[in-house]
């Protein structure tokens, strides 16, 4: 098997990896050269050095959107793992009914992000009609919550999978011991559980914590960034950039916001997997 | 080893079929694409034609019928033509990433001289071509300095559509109607009376994004129409808002004798601002000629029960003011396509606006299609082109007959989309909380940030 692999793995590595160049790489460095350049589609650009960067960081609509996707993210990060792992735990007990509830959680993880992003739209302004209140596209705070909301309901079940299998994969000899020693059930789940699970948590954070901060389709759907840009997050806000404006200096500058957003992305990812995997303990 | 190499070889052979694939789109060279590269099965290996046409359309209602003609050209002439349309909203975004390819549109569209600032540099002059001969008048082009960068090929009205039997109804007929005030006291009757009549003065006027552009844009036209006027110029770095109150009356006017609550309006769509038109839900629908299909046919409404007005404004001579007539949709020929898809592509125009069966086509109502299908019913400015089809089309040219005047599309000078939607974003916000304050905002939106999305696109 090993002497197989060694011989043939360019069978199996080389298509990727010449796929991975063409749809990723390339790309992703031509995005960044475009980041410092004036075009219209990406054959006609001339480099014209910061000056996307400097308009990009002094638009307000991004400084914005940066802060609120921030908010947006704590505010999410924690609802939708709190939830996720409250109904894994709940899940793992002996209850009947148990495959039909997880299947029944997990499944808003199976609609598309636009779909789901009317719907809700229609829900929340039933709501705040009937309440008398300005509907979402008049209301940025109304729109904030609308999309935690959507964000939750939406990953919750996914996140209880994953904390589902990290409950499972605890040997039940731990619990046990912890048990006879005389620990309680909140001794067992926060020195024993929780510690076991760390490897679960970084993976759901990071995955929460990068889709907060990528969320589009829901983004655009729900509120479209209305009022006046009040509900934009980091993703809708580029794409309006690119796309929305009309000049041939806007794709420069939305490429270039697409560069700052990746690093910042990027490096929050780092941090908090570099803080998680710390944490994480061998069985 | 030797098996090693094998190995070797199959993947190299698998990696390349995927470059191939991929043409040269990865390419940053600022080089036009050279089209001797394309793929042969672009043109299906069909015999040695001279150039292709590939037209990205911006209409989504008329798709059907592009795809006709250009199946029939192709037959006649054996030049194989490419029709692709954007969904709606959407063409800026597809201009965009079908001309970085190497085969990319050889005909597109903009929507006017704002629309022409990003694409400029793409754009053929047509000052020499055979269609620019064929325009009815000089208006009509997109003048770009000295060279003539797009072409309107069709010319489309918008007013106020009627529906006539529910105003009888209400006791009025439109001669009734004739200035602001009239239409003032009749909508605000109508509302008046709304319980017992079963119907509302206007349709819901939509905030939704499918419907906005009725007042962030066409509405918004008005006042910008009324100053140029006054100011004798054509556009402006700095417009002065100085008929805006008029808007707002004619905005209150909309939303407060409507089919339902003005803070409900943000989530109102187009359709559903059609559906109670057609449905007989309200009087009065602001549109334009394109929705005369929407609006009349069978399981909707009678030719003969609707008309369309003049949106009056308060201002200026009512009694001699016609529809809004203009075009936002240009052709632009692709100056980076090789010089045989530049040919072919002047040709194909040029037959559109010559040829019976495409001027047929194009003007043309009901079963005007060789196959039967409903033409497109466009009035368009070509010197052979037969009347239009469209009742609202024919409206238009019986006004101007009448010696009404037609009000010039002035909205595709608007700075920005971006200035369109600050200021339909303030008119939703007023909509549903009507004091001075956020009227003020609509102010703001629509002079300061004028200014300052003109200096953005601009300067």
């Amino acid at each position: 098997m090993q002497k197989a692999i060694k011989r043939y793995w360019p069978i199996f590595v080389l298509p990727t990896l010449a796929a991975f160049i063409i749809g990723f790489i390339i790309p992703f460095i031509q995005g960044v050269y475009l980041a410092f350049c004036q075009f219209t589609t990406v054959r006609d650009a001339t480099f014209n050095g910061i000056s996307n960067f400097i308009r990009a960081l002094s638009d307000n609509t991004f400084t914005h959107a940066f802060w609120y996707n921030c908010a947006f993210v704590v505010v999410t990060t924690i609802a939708i793992n709190v939830g996720g792992l409250v109904v894994a735990l709940i899940l793992t007990k002996a209850i009947r009914g148990r495959n039909i509830f997880r299947t029944v959680f997990f499944m808003p993880n199976l609609i598309g992000g636009i779909v789901l992003g009317y719907i809700w739209q229609i829900l929340l302004n039933c709501v705040l009609s009937l309440l008398e209140r300005p509907l979402l596209n008049l209301d940025a705070t109304a729109g904030f919550w609308g999309l935690v909301i959507l964000m939750c309901w939406q990953q919750i079940g996914y996140m209880m999978i994953i904390y589902v299998a990290g409950l499972q994969s605890i040997p039940d000899t731990l619990v046990e011991a912890a048990e006879i020693d005389g620990a309680t059930r909140w001794q067992t789940f926060w020195r024993v559980k929780l510690p076991m699970l760390m490897p679960s948590i970084t993976i759901c954070l990071f995955l929460t914590i990068t889709n907060s901060f990528k969320l589009f389709d829901q983004n655009m759907a729900l509120t479209g960034g209305q009022p006046a840009h009040q509900s934009e997050l980091l993703a809708y806000n580029i794409y309006y950039t690119f796309y929305g404006r009309s000049g041939p200096q806007w794709r420069g500058i939305g490429q270039a916001k697409a560069v700052i957003f990746c690093a910042i992305v990027v490096v929050i990812a780092l941090v908090q997997l570099r803080l998680t995997r710390r944490r994480e303990v061998q069985q | 080893m030797k098996k090693k190499l094998l190995a070797l070889g199959l993947a190299c052979a698998m990696g390349l079929s995927l470059l191939a694939g991929c043409g040269g789109g990865t390419g940053e060279s600022s080089q036009p694409p050279d089209n001797s590269q394309m793929p042969a099965s672009q043109s299906g290996g069909e015999g040695e034609a001279a150039g292709q046409v590939y037209y990205l359309n911006f209409k989504p209602e008329q798709d059907g019928q592009w795809k006709e003609l250009a199946e029939i050209y192709t037959e006649e002439t054996g030049i194989p033509v490419t029709v692709q349309t954007a969904a709606s909203g959407t063409y800026e975004t597809m201009l965009t990433s079908e001309m970085a390819k190497s085969d990319a549109p050889t005909l597109f569209q903009v929507n006017g001289p704002v629309g022409l600032n990003n694409w400029r540099d793409y754009c053929y002059d047509l000052s020499g071509s055979q269609i620019y001969g064929e325009l009815t008048s000089d208006d009509y082009a997109l003048k770009d300095g000295d060279s003539v960068a797009g072409i309107a090929y069709v010319i489309e009205s918008y007013g106020i559509i009627v529906n006539e039997t529910l105003l009888d109804e209400a006791g009025y007929t439109v001669e009734d109607i004739q200035s602001f005030e009239d239409l003032k006291a009749v909508a605000e009757d109508i509302t008046a009376r709304s319980a017992e009549l079963g119907f509302a003065a206007f349709t819901s006027a939509g905030m939704d994004s499918s419907s906005d552009w009725r007042f962030k844009t066409h509405l918004a036209n008005l006042p910008i129409y009324f100053e140029y006027l006054d100011r004798g110029i054509t556009s402006t770095d700095a417009i002065e808002g100085t008929y805006l109150d008029n808007y707002r009356a004619m905005w209150d006017l909309y939303i407060n004798n409507s089919t339902c609550s003005p803070a409900e309006l943000t989530a109102k769509t187009a359709n559903d601002s059609l559906n109670e038109f057609v449905s007989g839900q309200a009087v009065f629908y602001q549109n334009g000629s394109w929705e005369f299909a929407n609006v009349v046919g069978e399981g909707k409404l009678s030719e003969d029960e609707v008309t369309m007005i003049p949106i009056y404004f308060g201002v200026g001579d009512e009694a001699n003011q016609g529809l809004c007539t203009g075009s936002e949709n240009y052709w632009c020929v692709n100056k980076n396509a090789s010089e045989e898809d530049i040919q072919a592509t002047l040709d194909f125009m040029y037959w559109c606006v010559t040829d019976e069966t495409a001027l047929q086509a194009m003007t043309g109502g009901e079963g005007a299609m060789p196959s039967g299908e409903a033409g497109m019913g466009f009035a368009i400015p070509f010197q052979q082109a037969p009347a239009s089809a469209n009742l609202f089309v024919q409206l238009d040219a019986e006004m101007t007959a009448e010696g009404k005047t037609p009000v010039s599309w002035n909205f595709t000078t608007m700075p920005s989309e971006e200035w369109k939607n600050m200021v339909g974003s303030a008119l939703a916000v007023y909509a549903a909380d009507q004091t001075d304050a956020n009227w003020d905002s609509v102010v703001s939106a629509f002079v300061d940030n004028w200014a300052a999305e003109y200096a953005l696109a601009n300067g």
